[in-house]
């Protein structure tokens, strides 16, 4: 055993806890994955678990990281590690948000310790095996965290059927969110045509605005479903392709032949409605400045 | 160059190429790329890691973070060690499918990425590997 650096560690913690924080969230914003944290989110983060810290350091001595007196820190790890999870960081990059606490730590402490160099080594070691301990409960949250989202993603793929929306006399819209593998390609395409036969459509929407990627395999479902309700009588329009879609799929050679795109769903509805021969009259009502949508159905 | 970080993870069905694009975004938001050149990467990687399972039968990809003077990027390098591929020149040629796919996905991603390379020994394994460099 240590010679007591649990009593030491978290005084230390205590007396300079702004220098330290102020340390850490440098060393945190330095390495950051731009676009994911705001400085401010990061000092924030950075002092809840300090806090913690400090105060698990206190009642229980650094031994016990698993025990009921560490929980608060252990919940704060696990939030950490579940956004980073989710934002794509590796598991090394997850762990690093505890790690990176070790040089503003040992500074502080080295400060604090003056001359006296034993002191020092024993802080430096019970702080390293602490650290330590939390940075592998990190690195462990986040992959059941990453199990879990892949877990979750492919059970929704499955599960998730695409709402077929009726949005008027004729129109149907399917907005398609999430991944287009094959099975759940197959089911949208089912209940589609489903649709298009017990409402007689001739015109369905399929908006994709909820697809973060089309490759080729998803283009390649999305001509069939378009050419199968053809086959029913009814016609497609895409709609929500964002710019960097469509960049992508024309430089995949894609070819969507004469399937009518639009860039949002309300476009791909005007054009379907005048498609099903209603009008829009724009209203003149002064008091509704976007004006109201009067149709008349043909 | 330099290679800043590397990560390896598999490709060996099809919830990975779901984690191949996920884990690949976040390589492409680490080194700043735009959101275009992003979505190419990604979707370059959705079409190698599918090539990777459905004809290779499986394998890895190591993803590199490089730094080249000023200049950062990432490169993918998908590997297998399936049947390979006996004609390249074939299999590069927009349409061209031994399966039921557009046969566009190779000719595609050489089209979305900077750098395309191809290696393949018929009986022993497909290596592709693609970078893109973040628009300065
Ligand atoms: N890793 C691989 N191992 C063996 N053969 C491969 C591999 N990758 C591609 N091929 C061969 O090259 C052909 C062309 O691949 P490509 O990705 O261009 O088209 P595809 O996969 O058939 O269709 P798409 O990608 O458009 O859905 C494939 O049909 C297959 O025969
Ligand atoms: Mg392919």
């Amino acid at each position: 055993m240590p010679a007591t650096p649990s009593r030491r560690l978290p005084r230390v913690l205590d007396e300079r806890f702004d220098e330290i924080l102020a340390a850490w969230t440098k060393e945190q914003t330095n390495g950051a994955k731009p676009g994911t944290a705001s400085e401010g989110d990061i000092r924030a983060r950075c002092s809840e678990l300090l806090s913690a810290m400090r105060k698990a350091l206190a009642s229980s001595g650094a031994d016990d990281v698993q025990g009921p007196a560490w929980a608060p820190v252990r919940d704060v790890l696990q939030r950490v590690s579940f956004i980073r999870a989710q934002q794509g960081f590796t598991p090394s990059e997850t762990a690093t948000f505890v790690l990176s606490l070790k040089r503003p730590l040992f500074e502080a402490l080295r400060a604090s310790a003056g001359n006296d160099a034993e002191a020092l080594a024993t802080d430096v070691w019970g702080a390293t095996e602490v650290l330590d301990r939390l940075a592998l409960f990190t690195a462990e949250v986040y992959m059941k965290t990453r199990e879990e989202l892949i877990a979750r993603q492919s059970q929704d793929m499955l599960e998730l059927s695409t709402p077929v929306v009726k949005l008027w006399e004729g129109v149907l819209a399917l907005p398609m969110i999430g991944t287009l593998d094959s099975s759940r390609t197959q089911v949208v395409m089912e209940s589609l045509l489903q649709r298009i036969v017990e409402t007689g459509a001739d015109v369905a929407i399929l908006d994709i605005t909820g697809v973060p990627t089309v490759d080729t395999l998803t283009a390649q479902h999305l001509i069939k479903t378009v050419t199968a309700a053809r086959l029913m009588g009814a016609e497609c329009i895409i709609s929500g392709i964002r710019p960097q879609i469509a960049q992508t799929i024309v430089h995949l050679g894609v070819d969507l032949g004469d399937i009518v795109t639009k860039a949002t769903l309300a476009d791909a509805f005007k054009l379907a409605l005048s498609r099903t021969g209603t009008t829009l009259v724009r209203s003149r009502n002064g008091a509704n400045p976007t004006g109201s949508l009067t149709t008349t159905p043909r | 160059m330099l290679t800043a970080r590397t990560e390896r993870i598999a490709v060996r069905g099809p919830h990975d190429i779901v984690n191949v694009r996920q884990v690949v975004r976040g390589w492409c938001l680490a080194v700043g790329m735009g959101l275009v050149d992003l979505t190419k990467m990604v979707t370059a990687a959705s079409e190698i890691a599918r090539n990777t399972l459905e004809y290779g039968g499986g394998g890895a990809l190591t993803i590199e973070e490089l730094r080249d003077g000023v200049r950062q990027g990432v490169r993918l390098i998908f590997e297998d060690q399936g049947p390979g591929i006996p004609d390249i020149d074939r299999a590069m040629t927009d349409g061209y499918t031994s399966g039921t796919g557009m046969g566009l996905g190779l000719g595609g991603t050489k089209r979305l990425v900077d750098q395309f390379d191809i290696a393949s020994t018929p009986g022993q394994g497909t290596r592709v590997a693609i970078t893109k460099w973040k628009a300065r």
